[in-house]
Parts: structure tokens; sequence; C-alpha cells
């Protein structure tokens, strides 16, 4: 598979307040071409808002960003459709009442004929060892396993990237690694904002964000140091 | 975790109601609500409340959802069932609580039987009509499934911050209870937005 570039273009965002704007990132411009990136950085430092930026849940307020040389912001739908997000808390992301009506759900847009739908919902579920569970309702799962559900729908419709917002940072410690696994071992380029520094070492580039800025950008273990060291600045260490 | 409540939630099965066209189920649904309205009686509302239970019976629905269905719904029928006895007398308010049960029970099947892509569909089939008035019946049947599947879900966010205030010494203040209680629900709403937005769903 290709792997698609994404253009940051000056793209910066920042949001009216009754004091004047506040910046959230600032104009940022980067291309990432590499199949795992990773981002980290401090609570509030706006890396989620940067990787939002990616599928358009975030439009930039200041300059542009791309996929493969197209607008996100104008052409959100033609954009999402390339560009699938994982987010933090899988509640928030399956709405379905069993596990193969919420992959049916991502599949509508793609599949018309119910019958088709249902039969390819269910061949993604096998892919990710839930086809037993196809019937099970998404409130019995367990937080693993509709993590794992969520990532199901967003696979299903097989996107060019993956953009995952702290996919695990709401997991136990044998769930992180399986859906950590899991993502490092897709085909598609994924962007994964993580506080988990052993999942971000696994990756190939990795933008350090601190109050609004990419404060470092470069192979993962120098990012790592490089946070390391500024959070233990900052608390004094 | 466990289903807190049965409402939106199917079960899959076998039986004669879970094989019955969607159509057949909305509208016996459809002319049992309208006879409950319209044909009103003590022996009738133990009729209803009969019919309700034989067909939650045939449904094979486990029994133990079907009382937490049941429970659910019992708080508010009895609270209207007592203002009921307060204002018309004690038959008026058993007639009223049986109705709303029975009412609730034939709910709770035709959820129960039915997965919600099939409803969807089959809704989107019924409404397509509305194409014309600038209508997407697609969004319109997602919007009443996700209705649906919000009551549970609140639930369970209720549950959470009344522990959290039961914890912090404040569940004699309702504002301790209520303020995070509507800041967390507007926030799932956005999420779940932002959640749709992302798997494009809208988008066409």
């Amino acid at each position: 598979m290709t792997v698609p570039t994404l253009t940051f273009d000056g793209a910066g965002v920042t949001v009216p307040t009754p004091h004047g704007d506040k910046l959230i990132l600032a104009p940022t411009s980067l291309e990432l071409t590499e199949r795992r990136i990773g981002v980290i950085g401090a609570n509030g430092s706006g890396k989620s808002t940067l990787a939002r930026m990616v599928n358009g849940l975030v439009t930039a307020t200041t300059g542009r960003v791309l996929v493969d040389g197209v607008d996100v912001a104008a052409h959100a739908a033609r954009v999402r459709r390339r560009v699938g997000f994982v987010f933090t808390d899988p509640a928030a992301q399956v709405v379905m009442p069993t596990c193969v009506e919420d992959v049916e759900l991502s599949l509508r847009r793609h599949v018309k004929r119910a019958r088709e739908r249902r039969e390819r919902a269910l061949d993604v579920l096998a892919r990710f060892g839930l086809r037993d569970l196809a019937d099970t309702s998404v409130h019995s799962l367990s937080g693993g396993q509709r993590q794992l559900l969520a990532i199901a729908g967003v696979l299903a419709t097989e996107p060019a990237v993956v953009v995952a917002d702290e996919p695990t940072t709401l997991l136990d410690l044998a769930n992180t690694r399986r859906i950590g696994d899991l993502l490092h071992g897709l085909d598609q380029q994924v962007v994964l904002v993580t506080h988990d520094l052993e999942l971000v070492r696994r990756c190939d580039r990795v933008l350090v964000v601190e109050h609004g800025r990419v404060r470092f950008d470069g192979p993962a273990d120098e990012a790592v140091a490089d946070y390391v060291a500024s959070v233990e600045q900052a608390v004094g260490a | 975790m466990s289903t807190p409540y049965l409402i939106g939630t199917y079960q899959p099965g076998t039986s004669v109601v879970h094989r019955m066209p969607v159509g057949v189920k909305v509208a016996a649904l459809a002319v049992f609500s309208v006879a409950v309205v319209a044909v009103r009686s003590m022996p009738a509302a133990w009729a209803y409340l009969a019919v309700a239970l034989v067909v939650a019976l045939v449904a094979r629905l486990p029994l133990r959802l079907l009382g937490r269905a049941a429970r659910a719904v019992l708080v508010v029928a009895v609270a209207i069932a007592a203002f009921q006895w307060w204002f018309h007398g004690r038959d008026r308010a058993i007639e009223t609580l049986l109705d709303l049960v029975s009412l609730s029970l034939m709910a709770v099947v035709l959820t129960g039987t039915t997965p919600v892509n099939a409803m969807l569909d089959a809704f989107i089939r019924w409404v397509t009509q509305l194409r014309r008035l600038g209508i997407d019946p697609d969004r319109v049947a997602l919007t009443i499934s996700l209705a649906m599947q919000a009551i549970p879900g609140t639930f369970a966010i209720a549950a959470e911050t009344r522990d959290a205030a039961r914890a912090r010494g404040l569940e004699r203040r309702p504002r301790a209870y209520l303020s995070p209680f509507v800041i967390r629900v507007v926030a799932r709403a956005q999420e779940t937005g932002d959640a749709l937005a992302a798997r494009g769903v809208g988008d066409d």
C-alpha cells in the first residue's frame, strides 16, 4: 500500500475567547510521508488538535492541511473516506446496539445491499477475532473488546490513513499491548497520538508538541529523550 | 459491564416473533397502542397485559431482562398511577398502570427481537418519499436509532455521576449531581457527533 502524504501548510488553530484569540496550535508546516508517525506531548499541548486536523474534525483557522494534495477543509467528505479516526473512548465511537450492527454502520455508505453489508461486517469482525461476539450487545463488551470493535469499525472501510487519538489511555496493560500491536501491524499509514512512550518508540517519526507548537520532529528515540527531558525540567527533577 | 436496560437492545433469537417482518411487528405495535388508548376498561387492561406477556414469552426474551425493563418503566408508571388514584380513584390508577406496563413490554419485544439496522432499513423504505421534501431518510432513521441507544448510555452517566456525588458526601445537593450530569451528557453528545463525523456519517 502506497503511503499517503499528509501536508501541514502553515496550518494552525486559534479559538476566540472573551479575552482575545487563544492559540491551540501555532501555524505548523510539515510533510508526513512515513508509515508510522507518533505524536507525544502533555495534556492540552495541542497534539489531539493536530491529529483531528488530518480528517477535518478540527478545521485550520490559518493555513491548510492536505491529504495526498487534497485540501481537508474544502473536501472533508472525500478525505474522510481515506482517513479513519480512532477515539480515546470507544463508548463515544461505538453507537449501535450490537457489534455487527456497529460495523455495518461504517459500511452503509459503501455497501447498499443489506445482506452483502452484513456479510462484509461479519468478515471484518472475524478478522479482529470478534466474530463470536457479532450479536452481542456492545454494553457487555470489556474496554479492550470495545476499542477493538471501534478499530474494526474504522478499518471496515479500508482507509489509507488511520489516526488514533490516545487509543490505549483507558485500557489495561494487556489490552494496551494488544491494541498497540494491532495498530503497528496495519498496512495503513498510522498517526498515533499517545502518552505511551513504549508504543511511540516503534514509530518511524515522532512529533513532540508543547504549548501548541511542534518543539521536536525526528526519530522516535530522540523525540522520547527530548520529551522526557522537557518533562523533568518542568517538574524540577 | 451489564446492560442497564433492555430498551434498544436486540436479543438474537429464532422465535416466530424474531422471524416476523419488521413492518408486521411495527404495525402490530401501532394497532396495540391505538387499542390501549381507544378501548379503556379494567377487563381490557388485564387483557392487554396478558397479550403483552404472551407475546414476550413467544419471543423467548430473557425474563431477567424483561423484568429489568418493566422495573424501569414501573418507577414512572407507579408515579403516574398515584396521581390517577388521587384524581380519579383506584380503578383508573390500576388500569393506567397496567396499560403503561403492557405498552412498554410490547415496545421491548419489538426492539428486543429486531436488529436496529433492520428497523433502519425498513424505516428508510417507508419514508423514502420524504426525499421529495428535501428530507434525508437515512439521517432521520439514524437519529431515531441514536436516540434509542442514548437511553442506556444516559442512565449509565446518571449512575456514575450520582455515585461520584455520594462519594464526596454531596448526595443531598441536587446541584452537585445535576450540573456534572448535564455537562457529561452534552459532552458525550459532542463526542458522539465527532465520532459519527469521523466515520463519514452524514457526508453524503
